[in-house]
């Protein structure tokens, strides 16, 4: 436990993933553009899935840190818990930004519109909505102590949310069945590999920008301490 | 009073007698709901042909805004001359606290409700007095005012009081919106009721649901 603690806490691990998720990231790419066959019905605009479903997952991962982290906040009321929630938050809303981006652009040519009210989409879309209202919901808290609890009761209340959301927006649009993207066929050998080496480099990438993210809090947060300090020793 | 019900209904009991004599949230809510019904009649062009399909939208939309008022009003007004404090100072576990302001705010929205429908009715001529509806108006109110209490708690101690409600209530009540349109919409199509369970299913589920966080979650909003 105190060798993982030292781990996640050593100065050049950010670094290490960086180099490490961008070799495997010039590979996925490799993989996407030369390597994988192109999709017979739906042609070259396919490729873009392997960059969608990774993201997709990344963000609903970033989401669960949220809710896990805003748990751990609440029983423990340490800021290292906090801190990481805040940052998989903001990550996580980027992350389903890029969901609804890399969707929309896969819909146009598929489904003949940028936008459909389909399950999936409906949800992503309420489920940035939340985020969004986490990440505000701290910056206009009266204090920081005050905005992690409120952000932590959001990342909580928006994450048992979801579920609910998804299972009403299907029920929603039973009577318009909306298009399926695999039904009955499975990917290929060369389609599912190219898929989870993507997967892991967006995870790679995930952790990464989370943990540089952390560290960049984790400073901003010692320099507000110290000015603080400087102000009470001038005025004394 | 002792135990938890009767601390919840001591709150509840509270704000009702401080509504009577102000009229203040329910009166509010009210005007807002018929405001709204007249734009949303210039904004939709109801008219006979296509009220049937409107109406139901049109009821829970009204419903939903004037919600949101009537929430940030009962806190708003705890916040008043610091009645809050003297609130969270009280002895009272705030689970009990938690109770009997949802029940209070329930009991106004579930007023204004039971004024607006019938206003609804005739103004656009939906047949809206359907045994049907009643558990549908109950159970989404239940989770309109579970969520909302919580929420009206955070946005109140915040900075930007009156946007802070609206953002985090209305994505987290989706799914109660869609459940109550959809339903409606049954209703006033005059469907069995075997098309409304599980709309209801799904509202009672949400209800539940959120009545229990909500109620442990109450505590870490109102901690000073």
């Amino acid at each position: 436990m105190n060798r993982l603690h030292a781990l996640l806490h050593h100065r050049r691990l950010p670094d290490a993933l960086l180099a490490l998720s961008f070799g495997l990231m010039a590979g996925t790419l490799y993989l996407i553009f030369m390597y994988v066959p192109t999709e017979e019905s739906m042609g070259i605009v396919q490729r873009i899935f392997y960059f969608h479903v990774p993201i997709a997952w990344v963000a609903s991962l970033a989401f669960f840190i949220v809710f896990v982290c805003s748990i751990g906040y609440l029983a423990t009321r340490t800021q290292g818990w906090d801190r990481v929630a805040y940052c998989a938050g903001e990550i996580g809303v980027l992350f389903t930004t890029l969901v609804l981006i890399t969707g929309s652009l896969w819909a146009k040519p598929a489904w003949g519109t940028w936008w459909e009210w389909e399950p999936r989409l409906t949800t992503s879309l309420v489920l940035w909505l939340i985020y969004l209202a986490y990440i505000l919901v701290r910056s206009y808290a009266a204090d920081s102590t005050q905005g992690a609890r409120f952000a932590a009761v959001v990342g909580i209340v928006g994450f048992i949310d979801v579920p609910i959301v998804f299972l009403a927006i299907r029920w929603w649009r039973t009577l318009h069945p909306s298009p399926v993207v695999f039904e009955g066929g499975s990917l290929t050998g060369a389609m599912r590999l190219t898929l989870m080496i993507s997967l892991a480099s967006f995870t790679l990438l995930f952790a990464h920008l989370l943990l540089r993210r952390v560290q960049v809090r984790r400073l901003a947060d010692e320099v507000e301490l110290l000015s603080q300090e400087i102000e009470e020793r001038e005025e004394l | 009073m002792s135990g938890f019900w009767g601390k919840a209904t001591a709150i509840v009991v509270k704000d009702v007698l401080a509504e009577l004599r102000r009229k203040d949230v329910a009166a509010s809510m009210l005007v807002f709901a018929l405001l709204l019904l007249v734009v949303f009649n210039f904004a939709f062009d109801i008219t006979a042909e296509n009220e049937d399909l409107l109406g139901a939208g049109v009821i829970w939309a009204t419903f939903t805004f004037a919600g949101v008022l009537g929430f940030t009003r009962s806190f708003v007004l705890e916040k008043e001359k610091d009645c809050l404090s003297g609130l969270m100072l009280c002895p009272v576990d705030r689970a009990s606290i938690y109770a009997g302001k949802m029940i209070a705010s329930l009991a106004f929205m579930l007023l204004v409700e039971a004024i607006a429908l019938p206003l609804f009715a005739v103004l656009f001529d939906l047949d809206v007095f359907q045994l049907g509806m009643l558990p549908v108006v109950l159970l989404a109110t239940v989770g309109f005012a579970a969520v909302g209490t919580l929420f009206s708690a955070v946005a109140v101690n915040s900075r930007a009081r009156d946007i802070m409600l609206p953002l985090l209530f209305l994505p987290v009540v989706v799914p109660v919106i869609i459940a109550a349109v959809k339903s409606t919409q049954h209703i006033l199509a005059g469907d069995p009721w075997s098309e409304l369970w599980s709309w209801l299913e799904i509202m009672a589920a949400f209800d539940a649901v959120f009545m229990v966080i909500s109620s442990y979650m109450f505590e870490f909003v109102t901690e000073q």
